[in-house]
Order: C-alpha cells, then sequence, then structure tokens
C-alpha cells in the first residue's frame, strides 16, 4: 500500500493547467493512494480547480484513493466561494 | 494566452477614462441641465466601467474603491446629492487614488496590496458621508471596502432557505478560460453587489483525464443571490462573457413557472437541476415538488399570460438597460472609427523610410537630368511630387494637439487656485494648434512652471485686484498659433506684471549686471531667468526659490527654442515660448559659398536680392529699411575667393529680418535633416547636415542662431565662430 505524496508550488492557474495535469496523471498511475499536498499553493483560479476534480475523479475511476491535504489560504478561500468542502470530502483545518 | 496584452490595454484605457472623468469633473460648474446631466453621466460610466473591466482580472482593490465611488456617482445621478465644490474636489481625489492602484497594477502585475488600500481609507470615510443612508444590509459592499478584507465572500447555510433571493444558473462555455476570464472573478464581483447565500459548482461537464482539456472550461455554477441590485445590474455584471456562457437570471419572489422554464433550458436533467436549486436554497423541497406538478399539469397551469405580465413588469427596466448599452455600443463605435493606436516606434521607422526615400529619390533625379531624356524627367517630376506629400502625410501623423496638454492645466489651476486661495480661472485658445508629439512631452514641464509662476507671483490677491480696479477673479490666458515655421505657445495673466525696478536692483545686488548700464525693457524681464534668481518676498512650496526659470529656459533652448517676455505693471505678464514646428524634414533652400553647400530653412526665406552694398559696412538699404547682413564666406571661413557677383538671402525669424550674403543661390529641394554628432554640438549657426542627391553633404543653417550673432555684431562686439 503505497501512498504516494505529490506536493504542488506556486500558482495552481491556467499558465500551467497542462503541465499540471501531466505530473497529476503521472503520479495517479500506479498509485492506490495519493496526497495531494496544497499548501505550497500561492494562488488557484477554475483551471486549478478543475484539476483537482479531474484527480479525484480519475482516483475513483481507477480504484486510487486520492486526498487533499494541508489547503493553503488560497485554495481555502477558492473553497469556500464555491462551496467545493462537501464535494472533495476532505478534512479542512483552517489555520488558527 | 495573452492575458498580459489585455491587461496592458484595460490599464491604457483606464487612464484614459480617468482624464475623461477629470475633464468632465473640472467642467461641471460650467454647465447646466441636460448638459450637465450628461457630464454626469458619463462620469458615471467611467468609474461605473473601469470597475467592471477590473473584476476581470480579479484586481480587487480597485473594485472595491471604485464600487464606492461608483455608489456615490449613482446617488448624484438620481439627484439624491447635490453635486458641489468639496464633492468635486473630493471626486477628483478619489479619481488620483485609482490613478495610483493603476499605476501600482502596472508594475507589479497584480493586484495592489494592503498598504495602498490604507491611503485610500480617509477618501472612503468622506464619501459614506454622501452615501449617508443607513448602513443597510443591503449596501454589503459599502461595508465590505471600509474594511478592506481580502475578497469577502458570504458563507453558506446561515441565512437558511429564503426566496427573496435571485437565482443566479452560470453554465460557462469551453473557451472562457483560454478568452482570458476566469469564472472565480464574476462570482466575486457578484459578491461586491449583494450576498451568495448559496452556491452549488457544477462539474458535470468534466470528461475523464485522456479527453480532459486542462485549458478548457467544463463548470458550472447555481447561485442563490441576495441582493437589492436591479436584474440589469446582475446581468452587467456578465456583460464581458455573455458570448461564452448560458445565462439565466430568475428574480426573487418569481412563479414557480420561471423556474420551471430555467430548468427546461439547462442541459442537465430535470430532477438533477430541481435537486440542485433546493441545494444552494433557491427552493425549498416543498416548493419543488409542487413546481414539477404544476408542469405535470402543463396545460392550465403554465399561466403564460401571468409570466408575461411578471416580465411585463421588469420589462422596462430591462429595456432601459438594454437601449443604454446599445447607445453605449455604438458612441465608442463611432469613436473607435476615429482613431488607431500605433506604436511610436513603428511611426519613427516609417519616417526615416520616407527620409532615405526622399534622398534617394533626388538622387535619381539628378541622374535623370543629366540624361536629357524628356519622358524620364517628366515621371520624375511626378514621383518628387508624390514623394513630397508622402513626406508631409508622415510627418503630420507625429504631430499631436497642443489641446491634450493644455487640458491638463485646468486641474493644476483648479487645485492650485484653491490651496492658496485665489479665484483663477483658466482661459485656452488655440487648443488645436498641432506640433510634434516628442515636442509636446518635453515643453509640458516649462508650460507647466509658467502657469504657476502665473498663479503664485502674478495675480494678486482679491483685495488688491479690486483696490486697483480690476475683477476679484484673475485670468490665467493660454495661447498657441503657428508664425513663419514655428510654434508661439503664450502663457499669459493679468495679474501685477513684473516689477522693472526690483528685478534690476535684485540683479545689480547679485552682480549680474554692471552699474550704470541701459538695458531694455525686455533685457531686465530676461534677467528672471538667470539661475537663482527671484524677488519673490515669500518662497512658497510651488516658487520663489529661485530654481525654476533657468531650468525652463535651458528646456526650452535644448528644443532649439526661445522665450521671451512681456510686461506692464499693474496690468499683466505675458510670457511667449518660440518652438520649431517641423524636426526631420524640411523644405530647405540650398545656396553656394565657395565649392559648399548650405540650406536655409524655405520657411524662413522671405527673399532674394542682389548683392549690393560698400566695402566694410555690414549692412544694405533694402527698399528704404536697414537689412544687416552676414556674409557667410567670412563667417564659416570658407577657401577660395569671392565670386564677382554675389546675392543676399533675406531671412525673417521672431518679426525681425536679416540678410545672408553667399555666392550661388542653387534652389528649393526637400532636406532631410541629419543631426550633427555631439563633437560639433557646439558649433554656432549650424544645426545639422543633409545629404544631397549628388551624395555631397550640405550643413543647414540654424537662423535663429545667426540672427543673435549678427545682433551682437550690431551693438559692436565681433562674434568668432570656430568651424
Amino acid at each position: 500500500m503505497t501512498t504516494a505524496c505529490l506536493p504542488i508550488e506556486g500558482e495552481m492557474t491556467i499558465y500551467r493547467a497542462a503541465e499540471l495535469k501531466q505530473t497529476l496523471l503521472t503520479a495517479l498511475r500506479g498509485a492506490t493512494s495519493l496526497e495531494v499536498d496544497l499548501h505550497g499553493i500561492t494562488e488557484i483560479d477554475s483551471a486549478g480547480i478543475q484539476l483537482l476534480m479531474l484527480a479525484k475523479a480519475t482516483g475513483q475511476a481507477t480504484a486510487c484513493e486520492v486526498k487533499l491535504v494541508n489547503h493553503s489560504p488560497a485554495v481555502l478561500e477558492v473553497f469556500e466561494l464555491l462551496d467545493l468542502a462537501a464535494h472533495f470530502g476532505d478534512p479542512l483545518l483552517m489555520p488558527a | 494566452m495573452n492575458l498580459d496584452q489585455a491587461l496592458q490595454t484595460y490599464i491604457v484605457e483606464s487612464r484614459e477614462m480617468l482624464e475623461a472623468m477629470e475633464t468632465a469633473l473640472l467642467g461641471l460648474a460650467h454647465t447646466e441641465g441636460e448638459e450637465r446631466a450628461e457630464s454626469i453621466n458619463a462620469i458615471f460610466r467611467a468609474a461605473h466601467t473601469i470597475k467592471g473591466s477590473a473584476g476581470l482580472f480579479g484586481l480587487d482593490q480597485i473594485v472595491e474603491f471604485t464600487h464606492v465611488v461608483e455608489s456615490v456617482l449613482d446617488h448624484v445621478r438620481d439627484g439624491k446629492v447635490a453635486i458641489e465644490d468639496a464633492l468635486v474636489t473630493l471626486l477628483l481625489s478619489c479619481g488620483d487614488h485609482i490613478g495610483t492602484l493603476i499605476d501600482i497594477t502596472e508594475s507589479t502585475r497584480a493586484d495592489p496590496d494592503e498598504s495602498v488600500a490604507q491611503a485610500g481609507k480617509p477618501l472612503l470615510v468622506r464619501l459614506s458621508v454622501y452615501l449617508a443612508t443607513p448602513p443597510s444590509p443591503a449596501l454589503p459592499a459599502a461595508t465590505l471596502v471600509v474594511e478592506a478584507d481580502p475578497a469577502d465572500f458570504a458563507r453558506m447555510g446561515h441565512h437558511g432557505i429564503n426566496t427573496d433571493n435571485w437565482h443566479i444558473s452560470l453554465r460557462f462555455g469551453r473557451d472562457v478560460l483560454r478568452n482570458g476570464m476566469d469564472p472565480l472573478s464574476f462570482i466575486r464581483y457578484l459578491g461586491t453587489m449583494g450576498e451568495i447565500v448559496g452556491i452549488v459548482t457544477l462539474h458535470d461537464g468534466l470528461p475523464l483525464a485522456d479527453e480532459m482539456d486542462p485549458e478548457s472550461c467544463y463548470l458550472g455554477f447555481e447561485i442563490s443571490f441576495k441582493s437589492e441590485a436591479t436584474k440589469g445590474a446582475i446581468e452587467g455584471a456578465f456583460e464581458f462573457v455573455l458570448d461564452d456562457c448560458l445565462l439565466h437570471i430568475v428574480p426573487p419572489n418569481s412563479l414557480a413557472s420561471e423556474y420551471i422554464a430555467m430548468i427546461q433550458a439547462l442541459p442537465e436533467g430535470p430532477a438533477r437541476l430541481g435537486e440542485i436549486l433546493v441545494r444552494c436554497g433557491t427552493l425549498t423541497a416543498h416548493e419543488l415538488d409542487s413546481a414539477l406538478a404544476l408542469q405535470a399539469q402543463s396545460e392550465q397551469a403554465a399561466p403564460i399570460g401571468e409570466i408575461l405580465v411578471e416580465q411585463g413588469r421588469v420589462q422596462p427596466a430591462v429595456v432601459e438597460a438594454a437601449l443604454t448599452k446599445q447607445k453605449q455600443g455604438k458612441d465608442s463605435k463611432a469613436q473607435e472609427s476615429q482613431s488607431i493606436r500605433v506604436d511610436a516606434d513603428k511611426l519613427d521607422h516609417l519616417i526615416n523610410l520616407v527620409g532615405e526615400l526622399i534622398i534617394a529619390a533626388a538622387g535619381a533625379n539628378l541622374v535623370a537630368r543629366s540624361t536629357r531624356i524628356l519622358e524620364l524627367q517628366e515621371s520624375h517630376s511626378t514621383l518628387a511630387n508624390l514623394v513630397e506629400e508622402v513626406r508631409d502625410s508622415a510627418l503630420q501623423l507625429r504631430m499631436v494637439k497642443v489641446g491634450g496638454t493644455f487640458s491638463r492645466f485646468q486641474r493644476v489651476v483648479h487645485d492650485v487656485s484653491r490651496e492658496i486661495g485665489k479665484d483663477i480661472g483658466l482661459v485656452v485658445n488655440g487648443e488645436d494648434t498641432e506640433l510634434d508629439k516628442t515636442v509636446v512631452e518635453k515643453i509640458a514641464d516649462p508650460l507647466m512652471h509658467l502657469v504657476r509662476n502665473a498663479i503664485d507671483h502674478g495675480i494678486e490677491a482679491a483685495d488688491v485686484r479690486i483696490a486697483r480696479g480690476k475683477p476679484a477673479k484673475g485670468t490665467v490666458r493660454l495661447n498657441a498659433y503657428h508664425d513663419s515655421g514655428s510654434i508661439v505657445i503664450e502663457v499669459g495673466d493679468d495679474g501685477g506684471g513684473l516689477n522693472r525696478e526690483r528685478i534690476l536692483a535684485k540683479a545689480l545686488e547679485r552682480g549680474l549686471v554692471e552699474s550704470g548700464k541701459a538695458l531694455s525693457d525686455s533685457e531686465i524681464y530676461g534677467l528672471i531667468f538667470e539661475p537663482g534668481f527671484s524677488t519673490a518676498e515669500q518662497v512658497t512650496n510651488l516658487s520663489g526659490r529661485g530654481v525654476g526659470m533657468d531650468v525652463v529656459k535651458r528646456n526650452i533652448t535644448a528644443l532649439r527654442g526661445s522665450v521671451a517676455i512681456n510686461s506692464a505693471e499693474g496690468v499683466g505678464t505675458t510670457v511667449s515660448v518660440r518652438l520649431p514646428l517641423t524636426l526631420a524634414i524640411i523644405n530647405g533652400f540650398q545656396v553656394g559659398v565657395g565649392h559648399s553647400v548650405f540650406v536655409v530653412p524655405l520657411d524662413m526665406i522671405e527673399e532674394c536680392v542682389a548683392f549690393s552694398a560698400e566695402e566694410g559696412h555690414d549692412y544694405t538699404n533694402l527698399r528704404g529699411q536697414v537689412l544687416p547682413f552676414i556674409r557667410l564666406r567670412e563667417l564659416f571661413d570658407v577657401e577660395g575667393q569671392k565670386g564677382s557677383r554675389e546675392n543676399i538671402v533675406v531671412v525673417k525669424h521672431a518679426g525681425q529680418k536679416f540678410g545672408l550674403v553667399v555666392d550661388t543661390l542653387l534652389g528649393e529641394a526637400q532636406t532631410v535633416i541629419k543631426p550633427l554628432s555631439k563633437m560639433f554640438a557646439q558649433v554656432q549657426g549650424i544645426s545639422g547636415s543633409s545629404i544631397l542627391g549628388s551624395g555631397d553633404v550640405a550643413l543647414i543653417l540654424d537662423v535663429p542662431s545667426l540672427m543673435q550673432q549678427t545682433h551682437a555684431a550690431k551693438s559692436g562686439d565681433r562674434a568668432s565662430v570656430s568651424a
């Protein structure tokens, strides 16, 4: 049971969408469990959100458990704006 | 993804809109009735557009600040707030702050940070006074701004289910992201207009990994939105993305049938949609059931009539919004077709090419003349004419109206006169006078200084003016006109004029003149251009320290211009700045001195006469008038013997005539000015060089500088020139 960990750094926006999609899919391949570490994300836009959704959906389709952890403030803000906490289902730790 | 380019365009356009806003605000005092209403509308639209576009780029600081300004302007538009002097000044300051925010955005390419928001707070506080209405929840945007929180957003579920809310359905098209927009900014923007009570993000369209294009948008949203805004305003929030999305807005308290209609129009199945509507709080489960039941009974229960009536109520406002948008569209289109933005570099390149074209055509012309083939000569003549027209057109492209610079001064006069407590008006003439773009840019600062001087030192205090029988309101005049190849800009005032005695006394004190020397008025006035010179009794933060006028003169001289002062005590002062019109290509007149060829700018030439004067004298009799002259052969120390017959070219500059003695008159030619290199910059009397058709170099005479030399010669000093 290999839990792979994939940290994402910097801007998760349309500018890097193509590159990040590859990174995510590569990480998913062959893993049975993947933790996507979001604490380094400084900015995230719709393209980024779509990628996270894609990661979750692909994980479900390939029987790989995908968890989003350490949501950064930028990510939290968008999750709350779009009310996505329920959709992703991961626990959100609000900074104190 | 050329978001960067779009941002650049936004910055440029916002600046233009801020300028328009400022001009309109300054002009408000002079308008009334319908004209004033139109001005106020224009100001409102400018603020609105800046805000809207800022929202697209996620520039939240700008959005939040401009939103409050827009609200105040909205009140003014509706007549709830009267527009008076203090408000105009406040709005001008707000415009400045927005300008600062845009400057920061330009340099950092991102939203300005918190510290800048602090600077805006005092303005916001003053603005909120005009908003006056009790801080009801209906204006969540205003409180949002004062707290300056990063994009505030509603949390779901705290307000329970409420059919007093709008329902907004969004399905974004695939290309939204590629077109440089982000659904998130629109949703955030909505949040400034009201409260997002509930939101459901739909991703049904998101395909599997292999098919998913990371740069396409597959998202949709169902939003329950609480707001006092009108349908038009909410629609307006999505104005820029309407082409790229499916938008449905259902007003609060609509009939169930309206929701049904919307559900039917959306791609997802009705059951799923119904579920979503309940989830985001627009309908209760009960309402949904009864609505679906009604739909099943479609025939009698879908009261189209009622829907129409309902829509009828909404219609007038929506129609008006649509018409206003249409009109704006037409207006902006009309303006668009009248001008195009062009890179200044491209223009310079074009003019360089035209210059080369002229030289090449001249060369070809010479060859044609030597062949004696008549047809060739004729076609070259046609060619020469066309080239000249191309030249004129190309140079015209660089010409800019002075009016643009003048309008900046309206603001200066407005602010400064308030600052020092004098009532001063600015009168502008000749705004359509054109001059070269580079000259316009460089002349702005010196002119600004002259205007400030006029306000600060020229115009007296109101009581002094009244005592002198003048109107209490002082006037500063700006005037521009063309005069024999130059453009003249005058800065005048009807103030106290220059005090001749005081200037002379100060100059003696400083040792700038020897006592006992007789100086003309204009020479005395000219003393104020000396560095460090000031007769001001009080030094203000504007002027009086004596560091201004010499810099002004230096800047003007650097542009190959000249400045002169005219003044009458108790009446006023006028400063005249004279600048050359075109810098690159001129009509020239070639003259020969020995083996050298010189070029005289054609528009300075009055006439040519045969040379006749007595030996040793430097003047001649031109139809009864004395005409001083310079012998170019002597001046430039040209080799060789004098010809038997010489000619005088009579030139005129700044109202004065003098003559240039040359050997031969060679005729008109288009002259491309090539600047002299730094090594020759000190040479007096030559302003540039040019390449003739034959390939030889001709030197272009600097007539104003030569004129000064004749004056110097007249008063007995000999000026010698080192070539």
